[in-house]
């Protein structure tokens, strides 16, 4: 079962149902937690623990000077603008490099080969007996997330229990995170801005083709809109987290629901119950 | 022109909230863009009148002529992106992992070629505080930062004249969000009193320092959890980062959301008169910018 957490909107508690439906799963089951909010990672917050870390590296190409004749086709081959060709020298802007390999194809000199430049890194822990995490982080200042997401959901391909924490947004990060889930969470809250960025969540799981399910946070009983909304899609509420200033404290702090007010765990057992109904139907 | 931007590492801190209040109580001629083009909001604030929309193109997505195309399979075993694969008797290319780098033209050039695709609009809109750009990324498709790009230049070259661009940033830290702030003059980083806030808050800090904008903070919910309030103005003191924000928790703030207008038409209210004292700092921070560059 491999499951994505998402939301459009950032801030509706995302990394909450993550954390604690990974928390309270591994109690019964072997679970592993992806942190594919490489920009902002956060789940090793909630589960602090020694780990190992593995450096992501991108290939980006370097130019050989003495063999280089300054044709300039790379150049103009680069449709990310990130090679300019000067009349003595070539200048390379590896930010603006999406990795693809065209100039080292197009150099009809050979004068272009590839060498593994850091963009981030992969850390796994066991921070529980059940439950490894692995957390993607970008290095700052570094725009190119989604070779991290790739590498850190690697690392769980081999896993039963796969739960990711998504990015916020509807991009390309999103994207490569809820390819090949088998269902995923869609996390609200009934404001208009939570229903304006539901709907365009919905829509990207749509194009996927992944079934999803909607978990209301910080209800503060005004619901209507969004309940509307799920069931004009066909959409089922699959749990509801009210407001209380209690259990934003007990996020705040770094801490989980389900380990302080363990009443709850019940509630995170029966989402993932529908989940996989979700996944399998 | 002033450019000020509003970002905050992590997502839901009141961004969106703090900027509609913001172009309301700031002086001078404004022009507001939204930047967070995945899932833009402060549309939803400002009641904005829409003015004219133009497509965004994003980059070139690769498309294969199925009566030409052999099935020699050499295009999928050269792209990066797994964007190439088959589908029976045909080669297909999925849009959505296409990353438009063309390398498979490069290796078919019989076969395939580069399309031009539109991947989201630009829209120019009238509110009651000046022009806003802003736009729609066709959801699931990629090249934000480029639409980022896209929406600041029209906000600068079509309101040149005004005294303040005020941006409503993105989440994050990597493209849309460097995007955003390359060029602008300051940075309004709001985050909230949470272990993950703190986070955000010192990776995004990183991220701005590796440009050249000025770095304010403001905290908001403050008071939903003082000791960590605590160690983010400590944190602040310590960096240098002046912290000229404090705004408490207030439920008239979700009242005006769903009313659709900024918190500080809603009369006084304690988000509202905390906004209204950041509005006075960031003017005389302002101020202060403007005489420094003479």
């Amino acid at each position: 079962m491999k499951l994505a957490i998402a939301s459009g909107k950032g801030g509706t508690g995302k990394s909450m149902v993550a954390a604690n439906l990974a928390f309270t799963l591994s109690r019964t089951e072997q679970v592993t937690l992806v942190d594919c909010d490489v920009e902002e990672p956060n789940l090793h917050l909630f589960f602090p623990a020694p780990a190992t870390t593995t450096e992501v590296t991108v290939p980006v190409p370097v130019v050989d000077e003495n063999t280089c004749q300054h044709c300039g086709l790379c150049g103009e081959f680069c449709q990310y603008g990130a090679i300019t060709v000067l009349s003595d020298r070539v200048l390379f802007f590896p930010e603006l490099c999406h990795s693809c390999g065209g100039c080292t194809l197009v150099c009809p000199n050979d004068a272009i080969h590839e060498e593994p430049k850091r963009i981030g890194t992969t850390t796994i822990s066991t921070p529980l007996p059940n439950l490894k995490l692995i957390s993607g982080r970008l290095d700052t200042g570094n725009p190119h997330a989604v070779p991290i997401i790739r590498a850190a959901k690697n690392l769980a391909s081999e896993d039963p229990v796969v739960i990711h924490d998504t990015a916020p947004g509807t991009s390309c990060p999103v994207v490569e995170t809820l390819d090949g889930c088998d269902a995923c969470i869609l996390v609200t809250e009934s404001t208009p801005f939570g229903l304006h960025d539901l709907r365009l969540a919905v829509d990207v799981a749509g194009r996927l083709g992944i079934p999803a399910g909607i978990v209301i946070n910080r209800s503060d009983g005004n619901d209507k809109a969004t309940l509307e909304f799920c069931t004009d899609h066909d959409l089922e509420v699959m749990m509801t987290i009210p407001f209380e200033r209690e259990i934003a404290a007990i996020q705040c702090r770094g801490d989980l629901l389900c380990r302080v007010r363990p009443e709850w765990q019940n509630a995170f057992i029966a989402l993932y119950v529908k989940c996989s109904t979700l996944a399998g139907g | 022109m002033i450019r000020l931007a509003v970002i905050s590492g992590k997502g839901g801190t009141g961004k969106t909230m703090i900027t509609a209040a913001l172009a309301q109580l700031l002086h001078g001629n404004l022009v507001l863009a939204d930047c967070d083009v995945d899932a833009s909001n402060l549309e939803l604030l400002l009641s904005p009148k829409l003015i004219d929309t133009t497509p965004f193109m994003g980059m070139k997505t690769a498309v294969i002529d199925p009566a030409v195309c052999t099935q020699c399979g050499e295009c999928e075993s050269h792209c990066r992106f797994g964007a190439i694969s088959r589908d029976g008797e045909v080669y297909k290319i999925n849009p959505i992992r296409c990353e438009g780098c063309a390398v498979c033209v490069h290796i078919c050039p019989v076969a395939i070629r580069m399309q031009p695709r539109q991947t989201g609009e630009i829209m120019y809109s009238e509110t009651a505080r000046g022009h806003l750009v802003h736009a729609r990324l066709v959801p699931g498709a990629g090249n934000s930062g480029l639409l980022v790009h896209a929406v600041k230049k029209m906000a600068m070259e079509r309101d040149r004249n005004s005294d303040l661009f005020l941006i409503d940033g993105p989440p994050g830290t990597g493209c849309p969000l460097i995007s955003t702030i390359s060029g602008v003059d300051m940075v309004l980083i709001i985050t909230e009193p949470s272990v993950s806030g703190l986070h955000d808050l010192k990776r995004v800090v990183e991220v701005c320092r590796q440009f050249r904008p000025r770095i304010f903070v403001a905290i908001n919910r403050f008071d939903l959890e003082q000791s960590l309030t605590k160690t983010i103005q400590h944190w602040c003191n310590e960096e240098g980062i002046p912290l000229i924000g404090m705004i408490p928790f207030d439920p008239q703030v979700i009242e005006s959301v769903r009313a659709g207008s900024p918190v500080t038409q809603a009369g006084p209210s304690p988000a509202a008169q905390a906004i209204r004292k950041l509005a006075d700092n960031l003017e005389k921070e302002m101020t202060h910018h403007d005489t420094q560059r003479g």
